[in-house]
């Protein structure tokens, strides 16, 4: 008996609901347009009793094509521009979170966000200088830089400036509010490695990092960070950066905002004070009430939101939901999740799905009856040095609203009467 | 064997970590090759607070309107005003209000963050194409209309790193955070 063909459609996961007609977006211009009210008269034909075409022919050949791509049934899974910008190389695009499941993100969907494009690097072209404060200053190939002993570490990147201290609307997606985030497995050399081997002058306390794209992106980091758990990365998810990630090498400073893990990364320069770059004095200093700007604010503290049902989705069948979401935080591991159906009112502990790692993403899950009326979905997350995500309230009375960065406030979701998710403003 | 645990995990730990510490020892690995000096001249761009990293030359603000005019003001406006990139001039005395204004007079702490800002990310449709003068120049002409330098100021290396920008000690650190009361403890 021949094979089952590799492209049969699966029916499963959102389409799954949508095959029954339970689940439409909401939103067809913010969550794609492939989704079907009912069933085809096609498809019909292709369900039992009847034998589909596809188990009575040979499938597609091997290398159809020789790099896999997803079904074309998936095709508006896909990043999208985060807002409208006035240019779209100095942009953001984000990851569509309402359609991932589990904790990594593929590398095809990995959110965007550049100063000046994605430059085009032939890798054999590229070093990678380490000078400053060392004994000797070294020139790197990316090949030199592969021959070190190397690791491989899931974390999540997300960008400081993901989800909104205002200006969302109800129909605000998960992919606008929360997708500046991602979560892959990062192969590299660990920084203090290679500062190592450049020999590291005593008073080298913070380290330059520059990349090789048209804004010649620079960040400080603290040696301290430098010399903990700091990698230069070359491969993601199995596979060597894609370019909009900063192939051929990209710095990955795990829990830090994501402005500082510097994409086609050419330069390392350890100095014994900040360089005070435009990223960590105009941009990336969070604006306080009083008029002062806290600079230096790297870490992004523990955060969650639901991605399912989010906002956009169309409940129709009453009856079983299970909710899903992601936690994660810069400081740790994520240790306890609390799901409130009722706007936070009551809370109920959400299960953990293995692996729960430190500054990764994590997978929570909720069993839910939706019997039709209405609930309010939050989440929050509680992280390993107890840390709790704040509600909104409670993070805007410290910080006000113009600090445009590092929000983290309890997001939610509203289910109308009808079944209609929208996002709450 | 186990008796002799501890003292070899002793005189494994002198062997190495002297070898970790000391930076005068050989590379661990041997990777890579000396970076030359005209490698480093070449790449070495950025320039710090205290103006380390600032390059020889000069300009003035009558020169940096010139060259404002014909590389910046398309996208910043012809007096910084914005549009419809981001505004450079004015918004002095809004960053504790509803509306803040964060422009090079009103947010950025120092003026050689401006110099290696445009060396290496300006102008926007041609980085790193404006010579060492003409920064100058146009650092000048943009501290000019911030009302920070007089309008017959000259910028240098050492000049530059010297003016005093409105909001230099409008920026706290270290990072005060956990800062949000947790939830019932209000």
């Amino acid at each position: 008996m021949p094979a089952k063909p590799v492209s049969s459609p699966g029916r499963i996961g959102r389409r799954a609901f949508l095959g029954r007609g339970a689940i439409l977006a909401g939103s067809a211009a913010a969550l794609g347009t492939v989704f079907r009210r009912t069933a085809s008269a096609q498809s019909d034909a292709n369900i039992p009793p009847n034998v589909p075409p596809w188990m009575t022919q040979q499938g597609a050949p091997i290398l159809s094509p020789a790099y896999g791509v997803p079904s074309p049934f998936e095709h508006d899974v896909v990043r999208r521009p985060r807002a409208r910008t006035r240019t779209l190389t100095a942009a953001s695009s984000c990851t569509p979170l309402q359609d991932l499941h589990g904790i990594i993100t593929p590398n095809g969907l990995h959110f965007e966000r550049h100063h000046a494009g994605v430059p085009a690097i032939d890798p054999d072209a590229h070093r990678l200088l380490v000078h400053g404060l060392v004994e000797r200053p070294l020139t790197f190939t990316i090949n030199d830089l592969m021959r070190f002993p190397a690791v491989s570490r899931l974390h999540f990147l997300e960008c400081s400036g993901n989800s909104f201290w205002t200006g969302t609307t109800a129909k605000s997606t998960v992919q606008e509010t929360h997708g500046l985030l991602s979560c892959c497995e990062w192969t590299g050399v660990l920084l203090s490695t290679v500062l190592a081997e450049a020999g590291m002058q005593p008073n080298a306390t913070w380290v330059l990092a520059e990349g090789a794209d048209a804004a010649g992106l620079s960040r400080s980091v603290p040696i301290e960070k430098a010399l903990d758990d700091a990698l230069l990365v070359y491969a993601q998810n199995g596979e060597r950066l894609r370019p909009e990630q900063g192939y051929p090498l990209r710095l990955l400073l795990p829990g830090y905002e994501g402005n500082m893990n510097v994409k086609w990364l050419r330069r390392l320069k350890l100095g014994d004070q900040p360089f005070q770059t435009r990223e960590e004095t105009s941009k990336y200093t969070d604006l306080m009430p009083d008029g002062t700007s806290r600079q230096f604010t790297f870490v992004m503290e523990a955060k969650s939101v639901i991605t399912f049902p989010s906002g956009g989705f169309q409940l129709q069948d009453h009856g079983f939901y299970e909710i899903s979401g992601l936690a994660w935080s810069g400081r740790g591991r994520i240790t306890r999740v609390e799901v409130s159906t009722d706007g936070g009112a009551n809370w109920k502990q959400a299960r953990l799905q293995e692996p729960i790692l430190t500054k990764c993403l994590t997978r929570f899950r909720l069993p839910w009856r939706w019997e039709g009326g209405p609930a309010r979905l939050q989440s929050r997350a509680i992280d390993e040095t107890g840390y709790v995500q704040p509600d909104r309230p409670d993070l805007v009375a410290v910080r006000g609203v113009n600090s445009y960065y590092h929000c983290n406030a309890i997001q939610e979701w509203q289910v109308a009467a009808d079944g209609a998710i929208t996002n709450v403003v | 064997m186990w008796s002799r645990g501890p003292a070899a995990l002793i005189l494994a730990v002198l062997a190495v970590a002297p070898a970790c510490l000391r930076a005068q020892d050989a590379p661990p690995y041997g990777l890579g090759r000396s970076a030359t000096p005209a490698e480093l001249a070449g790449w070495d761009i950025d320039v710090r607070a205290d103006g380390q990293g600032l390059p020889p030359g000069s300009g003035s603000v009558r020169d940096g309107l010139k060259v404002y005019a014909e590389r910046c003001a398309v996208c910043h406006g012809d007096k910084g005003e914005g549009n419809p990139m981001d505004r450079l001039v004015g918004g002095t005395g809004t960053l504790a209000s509803a509306n803040p204004v964060r422009t090079v007079g009103s947010f950025w702490p120092y003026p050689t963050t401006l110099f290696d800002y445009i060396r290496r990310a300006m102008p926007f449709n041609a980085p790193e194409s404006l010579a060492a003068d003409q920064i100058y120049a146009v650092c000048a002409y943009l501290l000019y209309l911030n009302q920070i330098v007089a309008a017959e100021a000259v910028l240098d290396a050492e000049t530059l790193p010297k003016v005093q920008m409105p909001n230099r000690n409008g920026f706290t650190s270290p990072d005060p955070r956990p800062d949000v009361p947790r939830p019932g403890s209000r």
